[in-house]
């Protein structure tokens, strides 16, 4: 086996006309967290369905775990765990029976399977739930039960679609502490998110996706380093175009998002300065991150 | 399209047990008001319509009428299971649960899933029709040894059924679609096919009609039996519902590929 999880060569895919993923290359090595960037509608749960299987490129090669994808898709879905964007547990049955029927989708024998049931339920923190129907799960367990269930055929490789979207700030920091648990035993992860603080928490690397192309390929320190590399003070509370106006000779760069002012300026002291003494300001100094990089990147508001 | 089409096709030959068996373990849970539910209809049909009716009537084609509608409620319950299960549970399995998205997330294809639905839908019509072919037998109205023919024949008409109804399911946009094919194919059929009434009280079109219906090759198999008289075209019949439930299965596979993999 090599140490490529994921070659994607070239892909194209268009629904009717709206072309959706555009000539879109990228690798994804063995024991590395990958993760697709982008905006709603930039293709990222199309590309993740593309690793699967699940949807034809129009043209491009897909490799994933040394087969082709979507020719021997089943081969190569035999190492791989899926969490999906939506949750799609089987609602009839508990905890328990959801595991043991996702099981024998694999071909494992009933005895396989109970075998490992207790260690998914204490990796998802779900034992004292293991005979309750999913219904009664509240929307983290049925996200770690979504996740205990793709783990069930020990897969080398998982497709996590937006794993945290819609999930309360505890439960999003427990499905991150489980993933990067899973990171340290050796898999290999690719997500798709729009959640800036997960991509920047979890992956060795990323890609951000607009209109199925990728516009920027790197670690997140290296990306930030390249695209901002300086700190940022965030201005809220005044007219934007007024204040941008002052304080430009002072600053790189001027973003402006909504009624934020975002001024990326290697000298914030002189940008403090020209703005003492406005009432109703708030200024917010922090170090840059990858939600910069990615208004920077795609922002529609962006001023130059 | 063949390459993607090769791939959604059932691997192998056991793939579709694990989809039968998940829905075999939903069942145990609500067995016996599923098998209230689907034996109720046809119980009171034969018994109902055979007594009422029967008495106004007399024999039909020298037996009771009770035991002439028998055999052809066994082959209408089976229909009626097998499709049902298919359009009012496996359309909301493949629709609103999104069960065969998660399936389609491990080593099973399309093809083991419709596969294993449709020996599920024939599980639950072999089930119901059995009954009532049981119920016939102790009843007095057909003998214990044709059950070794009828069963085989219920279980293939349940296949049939299930792969019909699998191309509606495929096509349907949202459940309101079913009862065009509940009230607009199947009720006609129940009717053109000798299930309530011989054939050949059918005008001379219809009777030529009703050669193509497969509810009423599964009667020309059962019905016989049932009634201990000599069968005709048994080749013919077992070929005509094996093309119903053989033909309808790739089509609705490359609907479902359509609707499922774009």
């Amino acid at each position: 086996m090599s140490n490529v999880a994921i070659d994607l060569n070239g892909v194209t895919k268009s629904f009717g006309n709206k072309l959706v993923v555009n000539g879109l290359s990228l690798t994804v090595a063995s024991g590395e967290c990958f993760g697709l960037l982008g905006p709603n509608g930039a293709g990222k749960s199309t590309i993740a369905r593309m690793v699967l299987g699940m949807t034809q490129p129009d043209a491009g090669k897909i490799t994933v775990l040394g087969v082709p994808v979507p020719a021997q898709a089943r081969l190569a879905r035999k190492g791989i765990g899926v969490v999906p964007q939506f949750d799609n547990l089987d609602l009839e049955f508990t905890v328990r029976e959801n595991l043991l029927v996702f099981g024998r989708y694999f071909g494992m024998s009933t005895r396989a399977i109970k075998a490992v049931i207790p260690s998914l339920l204490e990796f998802a923190r779900l034992e004292s739930k293991a005979d309750a129907r999913v219904g009664e799960l509240s929307g983290g367990m049925k996200r770690r039960l979504t996740l205990a269930r793709a783990l069930i055929n020990d897969p080398q490789l998982l497709v996590m679609d937006e794993p945290t979207t819609g999930l309360d700030p505890h439960a999003r920091h427990l499905i991150w502490e489980r993933l990067r648990f899973l990171l340290a035993r050796g898999k290999t992860i690719i997500l798709t998110t729009h959640f800036m603080e997960e991509a920047e928490r979890l992956c060795d690397r990323l890609c951000v996706l607009e209109h199925g192309r990728n516009i920027a390929e790197g670690s997140p320190h290296a990306l930030i380093e390249e695209h901002i590399g300086c700190n940022v003070i965030e201005i809220f509370g005044g007219n934007p175009q007024e204040l941008g106006s002052l304080i430009r000779p002072y600053v790189q760069r001027i973003e402006v998002s909504g009624e934020t002012l975002f001024c990326y300026t290697p000298d914030p002291e002189q940008v403090r300065v020209q703005l003492r003494g406005r009432a109703g300001l708030r200024l917010l100094e922090r170090p840059p991150n990858l939600e910069d990089v990615f208004l920077r990147l795609t922002g529609r508001e962006m001023e130059k | 399209m063949s390459e993607g089409y090769a791939a959604a096709l059932p691997a192998n030959a056991w793939n579709w047990v694990a989809v039968w068996r998940r829905n075999y373990l939903s069942w145990k849970k609500i067995a016996l008001a599923s098998m209230l539910g689907n034996l109720a209809d046809p119980m009171i049909y034969l018994f109902g319509l055979g007594t009422g009716l029967g008495m106004m009537v007399g024999r039909v084609e020298d037996a009771s009428y009770v035991a002439f509608l028998a055999a052809g409620m066994v082959a209408t319950s089976a229909m009626t299971a097998s499709t049902f299960e298919t359009i009012y549970a496996a359309y909301p399995r493949m629709h609103h649960q999104r069960i065969w998205e998660a399936i389609l997330y491990t080593q099973l294809t399309l093809g083991d899933i419709v596969l294993g639905e449709l020996a599920w839908a024939a599980t639950k019509a072999f089930l119901a029709g059995t009954v009532i072919a049981i119920v016939a037998v102790v009843v007095g109205y057909a003998a214990w040894p044709s059950l070794l023919y009828v069963l085989p024949a219920i279980a293939l008409t349940g296949f049939a059924f299930a792969s019909l109804a699998m191309v509606v399911t495929a096509l349907a946009p949202s459940y309101h679609y079913f009862v065009f094919y509940q009230s607009l194919v199947l009720t006609p059929m129940l009717f053109l096919s000798g299930a309530v009434f011989p054939v050949t009280q059918l005008s001379a079109p219809f009777q030529q009609a009703a050669h193509f219906l497969p509810l009423a090759h599964s009667i020309d198999l059962i019905r016989p039996e049932m009634l201990d008289r000599p069968a005709g075209g048994i080749a013919l019949h077992i070929g005509a519902l094996c093309l119903y439930a053989v033909l309808p299965f790739f089509l609705s596979m490359v609907l479902l590929r359509r609707r499922l993999m774009r």
